[in-house]
């Protein structure tokens, strides 16, 4: 299995996520922002977090205009699975990878902490290994984390299964922490190709540091 | 030399949380006329056109790629030329 991690300009969990993909037996390879092809062979392209081009002007703006993500649109329209974690997905819903957009924590304050989340749907290679209304723990470090998308947009993602995660608390009731629409945190597009999600799990691979519950999440990928 | 001045906002209907703790901090010193405050970034471009409808189009195409998120905001575009 072969990972291919985008870097940007101030992107900063690429290695937390190659860590992560290592441990998992993966192939990584860091794909800095200036190339202009995915390479053969790679089987999952992860977008990882961090604060691309210091999020300038809105959160992964600047980033979706780089040579890697014409790339990665080529790569993700032929159908090739995407994973978009924190700034990752916010500049998978710019590029229009993803449906909605992310704004600005409705609290207004950067919030980082371990947040439980519930599997909505886990007809996808992301979420194949949960089960649907598990609760896991997973940490949140985000400030534009607010899921937004109009009333239409939020019916097709239903409609098509595509929401993956909503922010709960640990019994897996609603516990929005940051206004996202419906406590959406994380959603996948239409083909079950492309994948983002504002939580972490490359940093919940370890019961000694918290939790492992992102592993079982990263490990869908593998063999899928 | 043209100048286009681009102003950004949240659509209407989109929660503009940093208006709203604007108004609340405006309302809490005493400034209570206030009945609403919106949020949003002004952008200056210095432009080399010298057709300001072409200047316009321009402006309004960059936008669309990268100055507004079309998803949550809408943006106005006046040319100074």
């Amino acid at each position: 299995m072969k990972v291919g991690i985008v870097q940007f300009p101030g992107t900063n969990c690429e290695y937390d996520t190659q860590h992560a993909f290592a441990a998992l037996g993966c192939e990584t390879q860091i794909l800095w922002h200036k190339e202009d092809t995915i390479p053969d062979g790679t089987d999952l392209v992860v977008v990882a977090g961090g604060f691309s081009y210091g999020d300038y002007l809105r959160s992964g703006a600047i980033a979706k205009m780089s040579p890697i993500m014409k790339a990665l649109k080529i790569y993700a329209d032929n159908g090739g699975k995407v994973l978009g974690i924190c700034n990752g997905f916010q500049v998978l819903t710019e590029t229009g990878l993803l449906p909605g957009a992310l704004k600005r924590n409705e609290g207004l304050h950067f919030i980082s902490r371990h947040h439980h989340l519930k599997v909505v749907n886990n007809d996808n290679d992301f979420l194949r290994h949960c089960k649907v209304d598990q609760v896991v723990n997973i940490p949140i470090a985000h400030h534009d984390g607010n899921f937004y998308i109009d009333e239409n947009g939020l019916q097709e993602l239903y409609a098509h299964n595509q929401v993956l995660l909503q922010y709960t608390d640990a019994s897996g009731n609603i516990d929005n922490p940051n206004g996202s629409v419906d406590s959406i945190a994380g959603i996948c597009n239409k083909a079950k190709n492309v994948f983002g999600l504002m939580p972490h799990p490359e940093r919940a691979m370890e019961s000694l540091l918290g939790s492992n519950d992102g592993r079982a999440m990263l490990e869908g990928f593998i063999n899928a | 030399m043209m100048k286009a001045i681009v102003n950004v906002f949240l659509k209407n209907g989109v929660l503009d949380s940093q208006g709203k703790a604007v108004h609340h901090a405006l309302s809490g010193h005493g400034f209570g006329s206030v009945s609403d405050v919106r949020v949003g970034k002004q952008i200056i471009i210095e432009m080399n056109e010298s057709d300001e409808a072409a200047a316009k189009e321009k402006v309004a195409h960059m936008c669309e790629e990268l100055l507004a998120n079309t998803v949550i905001e809408d943006y106005e575009i006046e040319i100074q030329a």
